[in-house]
């Protein structure tokens, strides 16, 4: 191209954007894409369950009762004759349901406490940090416990609670992220601007602090499901009708000297998920050149 | 030093007190009292059980009663089992849960440790990325997975080693160990491979080499101590995490532990036994938290600095 127009200069620009560069990277690392790929095919089975499930859910064959994998059900059939594989894209929904949904309320309480924290600065910003530090130390495992015991074993008490104490850590990213950014020249112009503050950190601060954010999201899915699936094996999570596969994999493990299937195949579930979920976070951090949240 | 240790304790005590009160709270309003189930009694009788387990009382009272009461140790009777008080149920409990979490963390400490040291010593070759491949799968492959997974192969299908029981037969703690301590294994494999390679890099480790020590002698004489402080600082956390994840061992392998009594206490609604339990556990997690803290601080004087200005 011997001519340079402006827009060249533009598309020229757009091309080594940060935010494609972290996307060349990103596509480089294998496992990390593996893990996308992954997750982007489960998410899309989960959103698709009620059309492409083989069986309904609640079907019951009580006269075939638990068989393995054969070409009629794939994954093999349960105690009471119910399809496994249904029974696991089921469960999947509401498995990967709680991951985001709980991640997302963990975000929304974290982020905007860790920018308030770090815009406002001050004695408001060290009662804030010192009200987290405390949080922190608190065995949040057993409160969890206690709340489903204490108000019932309630599905929206589950993401409510999950989020209430995965929100600390983001907290903290966003805190440090708005604290160097907000000595920044563009922040200086909003101000003069005279933006409030509310538009200033979410319009301004939260985009530029985007990286940390999504790679400390991706991070945090995985812990949320494993805490959700730790409660369903317990009884104290999802309860029946409704199922997960924490609670698929605690009826497989009470069956699975005769019927290891039942193990097997939500266990497999599970683990691929927090596989694909841990390569895409490091990809991600690595891609994004942030430094570890958790160290 | 000392003014750290102070400035930590201090530190640990609201920790505490927002502990016991939230959770005496959040049990006092649970819904269906603790005799709700039970069929019809006579009044003069409910009355007796009201008064002996302070319930007749208005709430303020019972909390001011309640502290009084654990600050002379004593967690009150257990609403379930009539005549056996918290203390008892904790004592009977607690021992086998410690004994379990010791051997967890000895297996987490050494293999973890391990395979982070041989990890770091070669980045990036097969020495580097078969531990870390492994400790990957380490984290992945929840206590909950792992425990079933380890029962079918190591008890039923090669017969090497009992799959519940503790104490009964000989080998009945192995598979419960490894199984609570696989996923510590791995993040301290990770933390430590992290920590040694940055220590590797430092100045004091080349001029170490450069007197002519022989290579073991540079990791385990002068690396190791700064390697580990990562680690240390994460045993806080990874005691929280244990005792919480005996919860789902102990229902796995059938172990008489204090997990296995807080999750029947859950089930029965044994809300005495569910408070004095997370106080307890609670308190343990909190002086456990401490405890990293300040070591972590004597092997990083650097650490130290930082947190006594905060």
């Amino acid at each position: 191209m011997n001519t340079t127009t402006i827009t060249d200069i533009a598309q020229a620009e757009q091309g080594t954007s940060l935010w494609r560069d972290a996307w060349l990277r990103l596509r480089r690392n294998r496992l990390a894409v593996f893990g996308l790929a992954v997750l982007l095919l489960f998410v899309i089975i989960a959103i698709l369950t009620p059309w492409i499930a083989p069986y309904g859910y609640a079907q019951q064959q009580l006269a075939i009762g638990a068989t393995p994998p054969s070409a009629a059900h794939w994954l093999g059939t349960d105690i009471y004759g119910r399809d496994l594989l249904t029974q696991i894209m089921y469960g999947g929904r509401i498995s990967l349901a709680v991951g985001f949904i709980a991640t997302a309320v963990a975000l929304l309480i974290g982020i905007t406490w860790g920018a308030v924290a770090g815009y406002v600065g001050g004695k408001v910003d060290a009662v804030m940090m010192r009200l987290v530090d405390i949080l922190y130390a608190l065995p949040f495992m057993i409160f969890i416990v206690l709340l489903m015991v204490v108000f019932g074993r309630n599905m929206l008490l589950l993401f409510l609670a999950i989020g209430a104490v995965e929100w600390l850590t983001m907290a903290r990213i966003m805190r440090s992220q708005v604290q160097s950014l907000r000595q920044q020249e563009f922040v200086e112009a909003a101000i003069s601007l005279g933006l409030s503050p509310t538009t200033i950190i979410f319009r301004h601060l939260v985009p530029n602090a985007l990286g940390p954010i999504i790679v400390y999201t991706t991070l945090t899915i995985p812990s949320v499901m494993l805490l959700e699936a730790f409660l369903s094996f317990l009884g104290l999570g999802v309860q029946p009708p409704q199922t997960s596969w924490g609670l698929l994999i605690s009826y497989g493990a009470e069956t699975m000297e005769e019927y290891p299937w039942l193990l097997l195949y939500p266990g497999l579930a599970l683990i691929l998920t927090l596989f694909s979920l841990n390569f895409l976070g490091d990809g991600l951090r690595d891609a994004l050149d942030v430094r570890s949240a958790k160290d | 030093m000392w003014r750290f240790i102070g400035f930590r304790v201090l530190q640990s005590i609201p920790v505490l007190l927002v502990v016991i009160t939230v959770t005496f709270f959040l049990v006092r309003i649970a819904p269906g009292g603790p005799f709700s189930s039970e069929k019809a009694v006579i009044p003069e009788v409910k009355a007796a059980l009201e008064a002996k387990y302070r319930l007749n009382l208005p709430m303020f009272e019972q909390y001011t009663a309640y502290l009084g009461d654990l600050a002379q140790g004593d967690l009150g009777p257990s609403f379930k089992y009539p005549g056996r008080t918290v203390n008892e149920l904790i004592a009977a409990g607690f021992p086998v849960t410690a004994e379990l979490g010791f051997y967890a963390l000895l297996v987490a400490i050494s293999i973890g440790g391990i395979a982070g040291v041989i990890a770091a010593l070669r980045p990036n070759t097969a020495q580097d990325y078969i531990p870390m491949s492994v400790a990957m799968i380490g984290i992945c492959v929840p206590s909950l997975l792992m425990g079933p997974i380890l029962i079918l192969v190591f008890g039923i299908y090669l017969e090497w080693l009992p799959v519940s029981g503790w104490g009964d037969m000989p080998g009945d703690k192995i598979l419960p160990a490894i199984t609570l301590g696989s996923t510590y294994a791995a993040y301290i494999a990770r933390l430590s491979r992290a920590g040694m390679l940055e220590v590797m890099s430092q100045d004091y480790i080349r001029t170490a080499r450069a007197k002519g020590l022989p290579e073991w002698r540079v990791v385990t004489g002068h690396a190791l101590r700064g390697g580990m402080i990562p680690v240390v600082a994460f045993l806080g956390p990874a005691f929280a995490g244990l005792l919480s994840g005996s919860f789902v061992v102990e229902t796995i392998f059938q172990i008489p532990g204090l997990g296995r009594f807080y999750v029947q206490a859950a089930f029965n609604r044994d809300y005495t036994m569910i408070l004095g339990a997370t106080v307890f556990l609670a308190t343990l997690i909190v002086v456990f938290n401490l405890l990293s803290d300040i070591l972590a601080a004597w092997m990083n004087p650097r650490l130290r600095s930082q947190y006594g200005d905060r």
